[in-house]
């Protein structure tokens, strides 16, 4: 079995946005969307601090600690692109403007409640930034993270354990081992990755899983 | 003669009291208002609750203000980030009171404080710890979170131009909560780069217009 690389994962992720979307990209793995896309398809990128048009960083040098992403990392803005204050950007977020919001997470349910803003057991300040806003105003939420915890717990769940950032909002998962629907019959796979069988990865996971008749090879 | 400049950053920061509630713009390292905030930091009031969306980085700008142990409470949405060392000290050890507010729900708070807004219902937050002691209620088929406004005694704020009559634009992304908080306060003070004629910011060009700001001072 070869996982996706984090890379990987979001390669995977970009080929499902659709030209002409405009989408939120949350910090983690979904940043890397930014630098998946493929060629000649015209994807609009919002940042919660007020960009619309959001491009790759600058070359080193020419950094500018004023425009930035979600993750206060430096970008750039492309022809074509907008500023505009925190009130119009979550105007845009919250009033369902946005066509997909990109979000990492600790964990998810089977009925797409995620969990993303705050770890149990940390004693570190909680920070939820945007997240609740993207996770109720997007018109379709897709979390990108690792299908596992790192000591081989699951993360998709009957039910998330950490505090949850929204409920039932997510409606696919991409991990590195297979591409998820939320439904209303429950977890759909549509793909799995090569080497894994599905009652491998329905070990992997913490709630019941359903085959799609014409589940892919996730790659 | 309308003139709403001030010559220097202690003029511009003067007459907050104790127990005020200041807004601080900005978003990570944009449009942060960083002098304005080390001027108040020179003579801090006590009791003070600083509503900004990051708790500071480093040791200057809030983390210096944070570190005069006169700050109560910061309402914020993101407190921790790489650098917030003095925050996450006075946090750890029980000396300062966090209120954890959503992004968006934090911005449309200040928005209607500078609004006069008694209040919104929002979904954000609603089947989450954020909407504990909170009304919570119904309205077509969906449930809503009821959100007080934010108000500010003063408002510190980072443009890029200004006029004498307050007049302001924005450099870039640098905008963020400048425009929300400039009209949530009893006194805005906005620091910018350059002081402009009047009419030199064109009127299309107005991002915040001088109604809402109260002092301007140039930092260079």
């Amino acid at each position: 079995m070869q996982p996706l690389s984090r890379q990987g994962i979001a390669h995977r992720a970009a080929r499902d946005i659709p030209e002409g979307a405009y989408v939120n990209l949350g910090v983690g793995i979904p940043t890397l969307v930014a630098g998946c896309m493929p060629a000649g398809r015209e994807v609009i990128l919002h940042s919660e601090n007020g960009i619309l048009g959001l491009g790759p960083p600058p070359p080193k040098g020419e950094e500018d600690w004023e425009v930035v992403d979600a993750g206060k990392r430096p970008v750039t803005l492309l022809p074509g692109a907008a500023v505009f204050s925190h009130s119009d950007s979550f105007m845009m977020i919250r009033g369902g403007h946005i066509d997909i919001s990109l979000l990492g997470a600790f964990e998810v349910s089977e009925r797409g409640d995620i969990a993303n803003w705050k770890a149990l057991g940390s004693n570190l300040a909680p920070a939820v930034g945007g997240a609740m806003d993207l996770a109720v105003g997007a018109k379709q939420v897709w979390v990108l993270m690792e299908h596992v915890r790192k000591d081989g717990a699951p993360r998709i769940l009957e039910r998330c354990g950490f505090p949850l950032t929204a409920p039932a909002a997510v409606s696919r998962i991409y991990t590195d081992l297979a591409l998820i629907e939320v439904t209303p019959d429950g977890l759909v796979v549509r793909e799995i990755v090569e080497g894994l069988d599905f009652e491998g990865l329905q070990a992997r996971t913490g709630a019941r899983l359903v085959l799609a008749p014409d589940c892919g090879v996730l790659h | 003669m309308i003139d709403k400049r001030v010559k220097s950053l202690a003029d511009a920061v003067q007459g907050v009291p104790d127990g005020a509630t200041i807004l601080i713009g900005g978003f990570g390292e944009a449009g942060v208002p960083t002098e304005l905030v080390e001027a108040l930091a020179e003579a801090p009031p006590k009791d003070l609750v600083v509503v900004s969306n990051n708790a500071g980085f480093g040791r200057g700008g809030l983390a210096k203000l944070l570190a005069t142990g006169r700050v109560r409470k910061i309402v914020c949405s993101f407190p921790r980030s790489a650098g917030s060392v003095v925050f996450e000290e006075l946090y750890g050890s029980g000396k300062l009171e966090l209120a954890l507010v959503p992004q968006g729900t934090f911005s449309e708070r200040i928005r209607a404080g500078g609004a006069g807004i008694g209040g919104f219902y929002t979904r954000t937050s609603v089947g989450t710890e954020l909407e504990a002691g909170k009304e919570v209620r119904d309205m077509d088929g969906r449930r809503w979170v009821l959100e007080k406004p934010i108000r500010g005694d003063f408002a510190f704020i980072k443009a890029r131009r200004a006029d004498r009559w307050g007049n302001l634009d924005y450099h870039s992304a640098a905008r963020s909560l400048g425009p929300v908080m400039a009209a949530a306060a009893r006194v805005t003070v906005a620091q910018v780069r350059e002081i402009v004629k009047l009419g030199e910011i064109h009127p299309e060009h107005v991002v915040t217009p001088g109604i809402f700001v109260h002092r301007v001072v140039q930092v260079n």
